[in-house]
């Protein structure tokens, strides 16, 4: 057991946990941030995406020994600037504008590898944003939902 | 995107289409599609407070894990606990616990929920004995030292060696005989399908809760919550008040999560009984992958006469699926698959034999399409290889044949109204310039043949390193159940006014991804004149909600949406009845303050004039038919026979489009798991195991693999459906794949009988072309 230190969302967290316990294990029940979700817990299939200092990182094979002194942000982090406003931010919004939500489960990990690539300064082109979610399973929406949502905020059409 | 709504049919059906669905106005998406509700569940799911199964908290609750075989086939002599381990203070449960029937109730009852000691194992990683405890590191620990005790017995892998048959069928018109005597051209050929796997993102998942009274409760991933409740009822002994079920945000589903959460709600309940609290059941992905359905595998033979002018004349088709070890819901995968054999073509001459066998692998079940893709590919792919032989482009030999208002099908079935084949594939053509873009990369073949083979590949030359290719599929699907399976259900679907003034539509159909929450409001609100934000929705909870049937065979919105639908406006009549005829929107609130609740129940009655004769399959197989085409443009690649599909126009009849963004999403979504069916997903098995049971070997298309999609959508609508819907999930899963291989075609030369289409038989298939080239020259 260690004692681990990390800025999650914003807010200090302080967990006892063995430092080989996945950081996506500490988020869910720790924590109680149960929007990131569990997919095949190989780092195949992304839904566990969370940033870890601005990196997209899949939780599942993060251990919180390399989580102390870091910031994490999770999907539940999101609407952190809109949080007094009660609202969805513009890329949750754009996402369930152009329909790029389907049955849901991927969507926590798809919309911080989109917020990645967004705040890294991507642009709408719609082959770099394939390239930017290629780590991000989606079985429902045949990705083309996806992309036009992160195109049309990156394009600042939604801004 | 476009919708494209078509006349009334040609010939007069026997009853009146029914006018356009009224959609309310003033809803929230922008854009292209203003006016059209939000996903109703969305901001939910976009912030991460929807709870999936594994989400829900049970204070107490414990982990429940399954013992698996290790043999595809073996009697089981024993279960043996490592007595050198202490076993207090968890549960294991064997067949011995269970207090019902040791049967996972569905059509032929022929399952374990647990093989028993002396018993048959039939397929590897089958359910044997399980195990519960307080956390997970204690279930690490004691697992490896429960063991089993076998005795191995030999196993059949290839279903046209099993002697044990599930289903078969014959369907037959005309005189086949002379109907190849009338052709001039007789083809044969035969192609062969693998396994699929959903790959819903989110694993099967349960988690069972005993009450003290001796009712069960469970919360689950599933489709089909009465499924459950009735398997409940068998396996546990419980009444049907004592057993719940509750479907908890579903991550997908795609027909994996039709069947298989019976089971596993009943493992988790059997757990949750015998340690008398909540128990937890989370597949991870190798287990799910392991040990849950799959599409049927399937061999299809054709043999057909076709006439030098294109005219079909003949088509003798043999269909064999392999099963796997148990029934599950394999005669209705092949009944669908017998009936869509021969495509939506007219053909004077019939016979369709199809069986289905029992094998020692996992059982295979439902898959968005659920039998029809597999024959669909086949029948696309041989009436290709006949345009080729003819040489005739692929669109002309479908417009010459494709079905026609009036047309007749194999079952006798005269196609009366909502019959789109012409249209659909007049717009696939049209939006792809498929004649066009086809007689460039026809030359673009040519010249690559004319410069001469380089060891690499006998297309490659040293200026092109890849080929391109177009390809089109025709399609049909059956909207809604096959034959009377509707009118044997008999679902239920109800709307309420409620003693506060909301309304509420109760339905055991499920949301999991494709709309459900969204468009019922839509449907029932346009009925009572509301917006659709003042229409609830009802928890899927067995002990609030109708059994409306399953969540399959693209029914939901055809046929409970009917039902709603009709619910409303019984609902409507009678408020406005006793309220001096006033609009319903002005005085419900009212009314239910004055009446109280006012709840209506719409149980299914057989659509008027639609027939089906199970024991002969005579007659309407279907009450209407979906209709798909699908034009794929792709590259390959000459060394590595890398298949990349670039672009895609699907078009799609689903009778009335109630939502457009959801419905586009269902076409894409169906038309990529279809491109990955074509191209990549396959299961390898060895000794009946699964071989590639984990994400990093069993693939499905990424964004870098998704083509572009352009989506057409067409309104022929069903007259039978009140709002004239036929249903949409399942349609563009049938068209895909074949117009892959066709664009395989076009791009060299080569036919792909098996999928999928991957490198390997590409490669073969040019190497056989270039022996075969060697040879003759």
């Amino acid at each position: 057991m260690s004692s681990i230190r990390f800025l999650v969302n914003g807010a200090p967290a302080e967990v006892e946990v063995p430092g080989m316990r996945r950081l996506l294990d500490v988020l869910r029940e720790e924590l109680g941030l149960t929007g990131t979700k569990e997919g095949c817990g190989e780092g195949e299939c992304g839904a566990c995406s969370v940033l870890l200092d601005g990196q997209v990182v899949d939780s599942c094979l993060v251990p919180m020994a390399q989580v102390d002194g870091r910031i994490v942000r999770t999907v539940e982090g999101l609407t952190l600037a809109v949080r007094e406003r009660g609202a969805l931010d513009t890329l949750q919004e754009t996402f369930l504008e152009y329909g790029a939500a389907q049955c849901g489960i991927c969507t926590p990990g798809m919309l911080m590898a989109a917020r990645a690539y967004l705040d890294a300064g991507g642009s709408p082109d719609h082959e770099l944003i394939r390239e930017a979610i290629a780590g991000n399973l989606c079985r429902c929406t045949g990705y083309q939902k996806i992309v036009e949502a992160i195109a049309a905020v990156a394009a600042g059409d939604r801004e | 995107m476009t919708i494209r709504t078509m006349p009334r049919p040609a010939v007069a059906p026997a009853r009146s289409a029914p006018d356009a669905l009224v959609l309310p106005s003033g809803s929230t998406v922008p854009g292209r599609a203003a006016g059209y509700p939000l996903r109703r569940e969305g901001p939910a799911k976009l912030t991460g407070a929807a709870k999936y199964t594994d989400d829900l908290v049970f204070p107490g609750a414990w982990y429940g894990i399954t013992i698996r075989s290790t043999e595809p086939r073996a009697r089981l002599i024993g279960i043996e606990l490592d007595p050198d381990v202490d076993w207090s203070g968890v549960v294991v449960v064997t067949a011995a616990d269970i207090p019902g029937e040791n049967i996972v109730s569905s059509i032929k009852d022929d399952q374990p929920v647990l093989v028993p000691v002396g018993g048959e194992i039939r397929h590897h990683a089958e359910p044997v004995a399980l195990l519960a405890a307080p956390d997970q590191a204690t279930i690490r620990r004691l697992r490896i030292h429960i063991r089993l005790l076998t005795e191995r017995l030999p196993a059949v892998f290839d279903p046209e060696q099993s002697d044990h048959v599930f289903a078969q069928y014959e369907i037959g018109s005309g005189d086949l005989e002379a109907g190849f005597a009338a052709a001039d051209v007789v083809l044969e050929g035969e192609y062969r399908v693998g396994h699929q796997e959903q790959l819903y993102i989110e694993n099967n998942a349960m988690i069972a809760v005993p009450f003290e009274d001796g009712g069960m409760a469970v919360h689950g991933s599933l489709q089909c919550p009465y499924y459950v409740h009735k398997a409940m009822q068998k396996a546990l002994g419980l009444s049907s008040s004592q057993a719940r079920v509750v479907q908890a945000e579903t991550g997908g589903g795609f027909g994996g999560k039709e069947d298989y959460p019976s089971i596993l709600a009943l493992h988790a309940a059997l757990l949750a009984m015998k340690c008398g609290r909540p128990v937890r059941m989370i597949y991870d992905r190798h287990e799910d992958l392991a040990a849950t359905t799959k599409r049927h595998p399937a061999i299809i033979r054709h043999r057909t006469g076709i006439k030098a002018d294109g005219t079909l004349v003949a088509q003798d088709i043999e269909v064999v699926m392999d099963g796997g070890a148990y029934c599950t819901l394999t005669p209705v995968v092949l009944s669908r698959g017998a009936l869509h054999s021969g495509g939506p073509y007219r053909c004077p001459n019939v016979r369709i034999r199809a069986r289905a066998t029992r094998t020692n692998t996992p059982p295979n079940g439902a898959f968005r399409g659920f039998g029809a893709p597999q024959v669909e590919f086949a029948a696309e792919t041989h009436l290709n290889r006949l345009a080729e032989r003819l040489g005739l482009s692929p669109a002309e030999i479908r417009r010459r044949n494709a079905y026609e208002p009036g047309d007749v099908t194999p079952t006798g079935q005269v196609l009366r109204e909502s019959v789109a084949a012409q249209d659909v594939l007049r717009l696939a053509v049209e939006a792809s310039e498929f004649e066009r873009v086809r007689s460039a990369t026809v030359g673009a073949a040519r010249e690559r043949r004319g410069s001469g083979s380089v060891p690499a590949g006998p297309l490659r030359s040293e200026s092109a390193r890849t080929a391109s290719g177009i390809g089109l599929a025709l399609g049909w699907h059956g909207a809604g159940f096959t034959g009377s399976g509707e009118n044997h259900i008999g679902s239920v679907a109800s709307v309420e006014l409620t003693g506060d003034g909301r309304i509420r539509v109760l339905i055991g159909s499920t949301e999991m991804g494709q709309g459900t929450n969204t468009i019922f409001p839509l449907m029932v609100s346009g009925e009572l004149g509301l917006a659709a934000d003042a229409i609830d929705m009802a928890p899927v909870d067995t002990a609030l909600v109708p059994d409306s049937g399953p969540t399959v065979a693209s029914r939901t919105a055809m046929v409970v949406g009917g039902l709603c639908i009709n619910a409303a406006r019984r609902l409507r009549a009678e408020v406005e009845a006793r309220n001096e005829g006033r609009p319903f929107a002005e005085v419900y609130q009212d009314d239910a303050a004055r009446h109280g609740p006012t709840r209506i129940d719409q149980r299914f009655e057989p659509y008027p004039g639609i027939d089906f004769d199970d024991k002969t399959y005579r007659g309407d197989a279907y009450p209407a038919f979906g209709w798909a085409a699908c034009v794929v443009m792709l590259d390959v690649d000459l060394d590595t026979g890398e298949v990349a599909v670039r672009e895609v126009v699907a078009v799609d009849d689903v009778g009335r489009v109630l939502h457009p963004i959801l419905c586009e999403g269902q076409v894409e979504g169906g038309t990529l798991q279809a491109i990955g069916y074509a191209t990549i997903e396959e299961i390898k098995l060895d000794d009946g195991r699964y071989l590639n049971d984990r994400l990093a070997t069993y693939l499905i298309p990424t964004a870098l693999d998704a083509p572009a999609m352009t989506t057409i959508l067409v309104e022929a609508p069903f007259s039978g459906a009140p709002h004239g819907a036929k249903g949409v999930g399942e349609l563009p899963m049938d068209v895909g794949a074949p117009a892959v291989v066709a664009a395989i075609h076009d791009a060299l030369g080569v036919w792909i009988t098996e999928l999928p289409a991957t490198p390997e038989r590409i490669l073969a298939a040019l190497e056989a072309a270039r022996s075969a080239a060697a040879g003759a020259a």
